[in-house]
């Protein structure tokens, strides 16, 4: 197939926008945190960016998306064909059956599994070694992330049955939500958890990162098209949607229980509408796009309450928003979708599919999150124990930007600058003297 | 001598410097401060999670003032900052021994 300078132009458009929006979680998260560990929470998704990309190139790409010669093992992981991703360059010039070169297609996909990753450390703010997180990231995308996007995406088991999602509701949040909720359940809570107030420091940076995941996400959710067409628009359009309605939904819960519209609701309904929109966005009609917005931000207000009734410490709420979420979304496709180019049985209840489409929609959030909790709390339990997963209390009670990467977000006091000697020596040099 | 420090509603900081300076103080010292008396703090809410806030944004000022002048300035102080409501602060003086002006060297009075 020759290359297709629209599709091309597009794609390699939305791989960049799906890149910023990690960075612009690194801003969501960081805003969240206290001010002593705002470095170490973006560090966390930049290092992200740095290890899931080389794993990436060196078997990533390979192991999601290409086959397996053994056909049982391909249901599971794909094959080695993509190492180095040698393979791809000797046919940059053709392309994959979708118009647009296959490197392209990796690079989209790579992106994908950087901000699955970095979605993660939500759970784990504040009191994670760095190094344990790198050393984390590589084997979670090894073991976790490769072989579920060649589930879902690839030609493993998920996809032969016909499950449906369209952007990475499965792949990229429920998977991330359960693996947050394993890996905080592996550290234990933050020191003073319930004890001491752990507000968000900077909620203008929480609403900035917010803004930057929505810009985004059109990317993520229109770019997973892989085409320049009315479904991409559809998507898009259902992601605008989906995401306004569950940020308003948030603050509306928020104002009748609580008593005051929030900025930091405002920004956690739109991400929970991001998130329920994601599988469903190209399958359903701007009107159940509403619904799932509806839906994700009203439940997902109620389920970030979660972790103080039943006791993990799930520090930024990775499984009230993007567990939760993706479940929502994930399975309402199973109610709701309508597309006309979908087959007759693989459309929603509500449109003359039938129990098996609905089925499979419950089936991927459960074997998904199943592999992915029990996965991520053996391997968390494993760096524990070896390389240790937590920072020492004390370093915890002083702030882990300091005692980790030595450094501070802000230096906003007066008398603590003055306290900072220069690099070049205690005082500065004396000015000469000159005589009038 | 004595030293007044007053704790006010950050708000009523220029009625108050106003004021003194109407009255004749020529100098003070302004620093921010945090506290609470009898009203406590507020209440903030983060996805639902209600947290108590104690401590309440407040102006501290400190004026040195002669001892005869010293109930006036008191005076003048908590009319400047009386609002009625809730969190209006405190006014209160001690003596003070030695003052030293640091650029002359004056002791006294004469170092006001």
């Amino acid at each position: 197939m020759k290359i297709d300078s629209g599709t091309t132009a597009w794609m390699l458009a939305a791989t960049a926008l799906v890149l910023l929006m990690t960075p612009g979680l690194a801003f969501f998260y960081g805003g969240m945190t206290r001010a002593k560990s705002v470095l170490n929470m973006m560090m966390m998704s930049f290092g992200a960016i740095i290890t899931v990309t080389i794993a990436w190139v060196l078997f990533g790409h390979s192991l999601a998306f290409t086959d397996n010669p053994s056909s049982a093992i391909n249901n599971v992981v794909g094959g080695f064909d993509a190492l180095g991703l040698q393979s791809l360059v000797e046919t940059a010039t053709k392309t994959d059956g979708t118009g647009m070169p296959s490197l392209v297609f990796s690079a989209f996909q790579l992106t994908f599994a950087i901000i699955t990753v970095a979605l993660i450390s939500g759970a784990i703010a504040d009191r994670a070694k760095f190094g344990a997180w790198i050393v984390f990231s590589v084997l979670w995308a090894t073991i976790v992330y490769f072989p579920i996007a060649h589930w879902v995406w690839g030609t493993g088991w998920l996809n032969t049955m016909g499950i449906e999602d369209f952007a990475g509701g499965t792949v990229v949040h429920i998977n991330a939500g359960a693996a947050g909720l394993a890996l905080c359940l592996v550290l234990g809570k933050r020191v003073g958890w319930r004890k001491e107030p752990m507000r968000p420091h900077n909620l203008p940076f929480v609403l900035l990162g917010a803004g930057l995941l929505w810009f985004g996400w059109f990317g993520f959710n229109a770019g997973s098209e892989l085409a320049v067409d009315g479904t991409a628009g559809l998507a898009f359009m259902n992601t605008q949607i989906a995401t306004a309605v569950a940020a308003g939904a948030w603050l509306v819960v928020e104002k009748l229980r609580d008593g005051h519209a929030t900025s930091l609701g405002v920004a956690s309904g739109a991400v929970a509408g991001l998130v329920a929109i994601t599988p469903a966005c190209g399958f359903v009609d701007p009107w159940a796009a509403m619904l799932i917005g509806l839906l994700a931000g009203v439940l997902c207000a109620y389920a970030v309450g979660l972790k103080y009734k039943l006791g993990f410490d799930d520090s930024l709420d990775v499984v009230g928003v993007h567990l939760v979420g993706g479940v929502i979304g994930a399975v309402s496709l199973g109610f709701l979708a309508a597309y006309p180019f979908l087959d007759q049985q693989s459309k929603g209840l509500f449109y003359g599919g039938g129990f098996g489409q609905l089925g499979l929609q419950v089936l991927g959030p459960v074997a998904v999150g199943g592999y992915s909790f029990v996965i991520t709390w053996v391997l968390g339990k494993i760096i524990d124990r070896t390389m240790g997963f937590r920072i020492s209390a004390e370093d915890e009670r002083t702030g882990i930007d300091v005692t980790a990467h030595a450094e501070t977000g802000y230096d906003l006091g007066t008398v603590y600058a003055s306290g900072v000697t220069s690099p070049n020596g205690p005082t500065a040099p004396a000015a000469k003297k000159v005589d009038a | 001598m004595r030293l007044i420090t007053a704790i006010i509603k950050p708000f009523k900081l220029d009625d108050v410097k106003a004021a003194l300076e109407q009255f004749g103080i020529k100098g003070m010292t302004v620093s921010e401060a945090s506290g609470y008396g009898r009203q406590r703090g507020h209440t903030e809410v983060y996805r639902g999670a209600e947290y108590q806030v104690d401590l309440v944004p407040k102006v501290r000022l400190e004026v040195l003032a002669e001892e005869d002048d010293a109930e006036d300035v008191i005076d003048v102080i908590v009319k400047a900052a009386h609002t009625g409501k809730i969190g209006d602060g405190k006014v209160w003086s001690v003596p003070v021994d030695t003052v030293v002006r640091v650029r002359t060297g004056e002791r006294g009075p004469e170092a006001l």
